[in-house]
């Protein structure tokens, strides 16, 4: 407890250099910290280092682990190696509870309030202040509530009346409520996870003024982001972060952004990738002027036979929700899709399907499958009404198909039978392919194809892409690995929030200008 | 064949699996009850009895057809009664007014009660109300217009060829001929759910929405449809009833949405969706009909009654939710579901 708050050797600004900190106790210390999902590793042999008095940014490409690492700081997650210091003694937080009273808090890009309460209580909910302190009287005394709340506010900096519902509230406003909150409980670490994501310029500076309040005031902050110019604008030092493991960390005078970017992606493009070449034939998918007011806006590209394209970007760029519309999950506002010169009804996956489209979306146990039918049934679900006789189901062709397919696929399971959600999450994944191909579609949309699943089954369906471009079906591919973009796709178009900025092919297409493109840099000369 | 290993919802079964489904359960209860009454009470194992319990299952019957429907794709339609008891009205009232033709009576009433289901199903659609919500006002709404048309007069001078062939025996039996109207019903509901494209679809939806959606199944249109049959059949039960009994009243079949629920339940169709075949829920029709009529004339007291079958019905709810809920947790923990490793 030595350093909550008002400790501000460090905190000088310009002149923070490494030997002051390496002299003194970090508040939270991550020695080979590593966490699997199952199969999946998220984190491995993590070293991190925060200090009392510094704002330490955090940065990596999707994926790359930041958000496991905040959730072991939440005490979410227990790691499964290693161990988390606090003040140089090891601990192990037996849920968010515990984590809260060490002094952490995180604030997520995404805050959760109860909107109708007023902000003072969204406050102090669990711990409001009672008119006395024992007794049969445990009323709770609004009053001083809403004094603490405004002072709290006025510590911040910031205007906000304590007594309105959280309703209604901005993002940004929102997460100042988190943010005093973390203060109400005398928190000496702040996690931020993507704060800046959803907020306009003003609203980040003002996140940033509060950032470096805290910071003299003695607080450490962890700032994830992915806005690599708001990094350098804030932060003391830089921690990059690449597949689940620690890449480096510099202050941020010793870097420059092509450095970072570099060390975020740097890998070896390998030989997983095996996009053949093809001759692009005709185009099957034609997108003019695509707009969902809010989430997208004019977005315009083709795809052509025998063409892989690939929508690259960050979270939230809106890549997911281009092919959604396209689809006809979701409405558009403008703008119009047309596969091989035919245009699609707006909203209606049916007609997409009738007209050759498939989409193999993001989430697989929520949208690609129904978890609880057996695996043949999933595999035929789209197909139903094909394998059927004069609206009877056979059952001896839908099994025909569902073993046609799934064989084709490798798809291991021990009984067809059986349900889906028993197969492992690569055979999950295979049975959602199989079920769209299974449609012989000529357009397939394919959102994050290898998100979350072992590197043999990533290079078969890697193979499996390739071979159906071959075969003249245009693929246009979302995905957040970089090396998968650039190994897979023909052309790369990169999204940058809700918009496109960017079109390369494939040969002049590096890395780095892709996720420069993606940060909303403009391309280097 | 069927292994330890648990079974999709809806996966075909071999023999060793079905003899442990919630249908042989239901379908054992049925015959235990029946041979157990016959011992035991008199009059059980009289024709007479089984006449009764037909005349008073078969409402019952054809509104849990379409209920299973609603129930399996995760909503539920509390109306049905209210539907059944306007129509009832109207068809009386139309009758007061000199429409005497049964056909064109049944079909308006046919027509009232497919409005009426569009109502709810455009509530629970187009404005996506919960379908609990919105059916607990129509009930009441309906129930209202009921009153409206007859107030507390009753509609009872039917033609007595009306009323007397509305439970004349089929030849041979006690068994009023209506039923067959029911058991080919039955065979429709039933070939549609599990042999049928859509009935793929409803399976489907009452287990993931979002799933079937991106599948190319019209969600919002399979559940309105629903509802408007919901409404169809309840009609029809509707002018059963008023031939039945005779007469056409604003409060025939109140409360009768609960034994219809209480029967789809006990049939085995879960109260979340997703589960559960048709067979059961006849199964439990019989069952619940069958024990009430038998305890009746064994001169158990309506309140006891009524608590018998409340009990066994939060039993039956209960057992095979248990059942399920291990088979998750088993199953979640053979597949530790991995999240996604987050960015």
């Amino acid at each position: 407890m030595q350093t909550r708050f008002g400790n501000d050797e460090t905190a000088s600004g310009v002149g923070v250099v490494e030997p002051s900190h390496a002299a003194r106790v970090p508040v939270i210390g991550m020695r080979g910290v590593g966490k699997s999902f199952g199969a999946v590793v998220a984190l491995r042999d993590v070293h991190l280092d925060l200090f009392a008095g510094e704002v330490h940014a955090l940065v990596g490409e999707n994926g790359a682990g930041k958000s496991t690492l905040a959730k072991i700081l939440a005490g979410v997650y227990a790691p499964d190696t290693g161990v988390v210091m606090l003040d140089g003694v090891p601990v192990a937080f037996s849920g968010p509870a515990a984590a809260r009273a060490a002094g952490i808090a995180v604030i997520y890009q995404e805050p959760t309030l109860f909107p109708d309460l007023s902000v003072a209580e969204n406050i102090f909910m669990g711990r409001q202040p009672l008119r006395r302190k024992s007794g049969i009287d445990r009323r709770i005394d609004t009053a001083a509530m809403r004094r603490r709340a405004g002072e709290l506010f006025a510590r911040l900096g910031v205007q906000l009346d304590p007594s309105r519902p959280a309703r209604g509230l901005s993002i940004a406003d929102q997460q100042l409520v988190e943010i005093a909150k973390a203060l109400s409980m005398e928190a000496r670490i702040l996690v931020m996870d993507e704060p800046t994501a959803a907020l306009s310029g003003v609203e980040v500076d003002r996140l940033f003024s509060v950032a470096r309040s805290l910071r003299s005031s003695g607080a450490a902050v962890l700032f994830i982001s992915h806005r690599l110019g708001e990094v350098f604008a804030l932060c003391e030092r830089i921690t990059v972060m690449r597949d689940g493991g620690w890449v480096s960390t510099d202050l941020a005078g010793a870097t420059d952004v092509d450095q970072v970017v570099r060390r975020m992606v740097g890998r070896e493009v390998s030989s997983l990738y095996p996009k053949q070449e093809t001759d692009p034939g005709e185009v099957l998918l034609d997108v003019r002027g695509l707009t969902s007011r809010g989430v997208f806006s004019d977005v315009s590209f083709s795809v052509r036979s025998g063409e892989i394209v690939a929508l690259a970007g960050l979270v939230g760029a809106g890549r997911s929700e281009v092919i959604r519309s396209v689809f006809g999950i979701d409405p558009y506002d403008q703008g119009e899709v047309r596969v091989a010169g035919e245009r699609l009804r707006l909203g209606s996956p049916t007609a997409a399907i009738a007209a050759g489209v498939a989409l193999i979306p993001e989430d697989r146990r929520q949208q690609g499958l129904v978890m609880e039918l057996s695996v043949e049934r999933n595999a035929t679900l789209v197909r139903r009404w094909s394998l059927s006789h004069l609206g009877l189901l056979r059952r001896s062709s839908e099994r025909r198909e569902a073993r046609t397919w799934t064989k084709r696929l490798y798809v291991k399971a021990a009984n067809l039978s059986d349900p889906v959600s028993t197969l492992s999450g690569g055979n999950q994944q295979k049975v959602v392919i199989a079920k769209w191909l299974a449609t012989t579609p000529r357009v397939l949309l394919v959102d994050e194809p290898t998100r979350g699943i072992d590197v043999g089954t990533k290079a078969e369906v890697h193979h499996l892409l390739s071979q159906l471009a071959a075969d003249g079906v245009a693929v246009l591919m979302v995905s957040s690995e970089l090396p998968e973009v650039l190994g897979m796709a023909d052309r790369i178009l990169v999204m940058h929030e809700g918009r496109l900025v960017a079109e390369l092919p494939r040969a002049g297409a590096t890395e780095e200008s892709v996720m420069f493109a993606a940060t909303g840099h403009r391309e280097r000369a | 064949m069927a292994t330890e290993q648990s079974t999709a919802v809806d996966a075909p079964r071999g023999w060793g699996a079905t003899l442990r489904s919630w249908d042989a359960v239901v379908i054992l209860a049925v015959v235990l009850v029946a041979i157990v009454g016959s011992l035991t009470i008199d009059g059980v194992s009289s024709p007479r009895f089984w006449r009764f319990v037909t005349i008073e299952m078969i409402p019952i019957a054809l509104i849990a057809l379409p209920m299973t429907f609603v129930i399996i794709t995760g909503e539920i339609d509390l109306s049905v009664a209210s539907m059944l008891g306007l129509s009832a009205t109207v068809m009386g009232q139309l009758w007061f007014l000199g429409v005497s033709s049964l056909p064109l009576l049944i079909a308006m009433c046919l027509l009232l009660g497919a409005s009426l289901g569009a109502v709810n199903g455009t509530f629970v659609t187009v404005f996506g109300l919960p379908s609990l919500a919105v059916t607990i006002g129509t009930l009441a709404l309906y129930r209202g217009l009921a009153y409206v048309v007859l107030g507390d007069r009753a509609v009872a001078n039917y033609p007595v060829a009306w009323t007397r062939q509305v439970i004349s025996p089929i030849p041979g039996t006690t068994i009023p001929w209506f039923i067959m109207v029911v058991v080919g019903l039955a065979v429709v509901f039933g070939v549609v759910l599990h042999a049928t494209p859509i009935g793929r679809g409803l399976y489907a939806i009452g287990n993931n929405v979002d799933a079937s959606s991106f599948s190319g199944i019209n969600v919002a249109r399979t559940k309105f449809w629903l509802f408007v049959i919901t409404g169809m059949v309840s009609a029809l039960a509707g002018v059963y009833w008023t031939l039945r009994f005779a007469s056409a009243r604003a409060d025939n079949g109140v409360g009768l949405e609960l034994s219809v629920v209480a029967a789809v339940l006990l049939g085995g169709v879960s109260i979340f969706g997703g589960r559960g075949g048709l067979v059961g829920v006849l199964a439990a029709v019989v069952l619940l009909g069958v024990l009430r009529n038998a305890l009746q004339l064994a001169y158990v007291p309506a309140n006891t009654l009524t608590i018998v079958t409340g009990s066994l019905l939060i039993a039956s709810v209960v057992g095979p939710n248990i059942v399920a809920m291990a088979r998750q947790r088993l199953r979640q923990r053979r597949s530790a579901a991995p999240p996604v490793a987050g960015a």
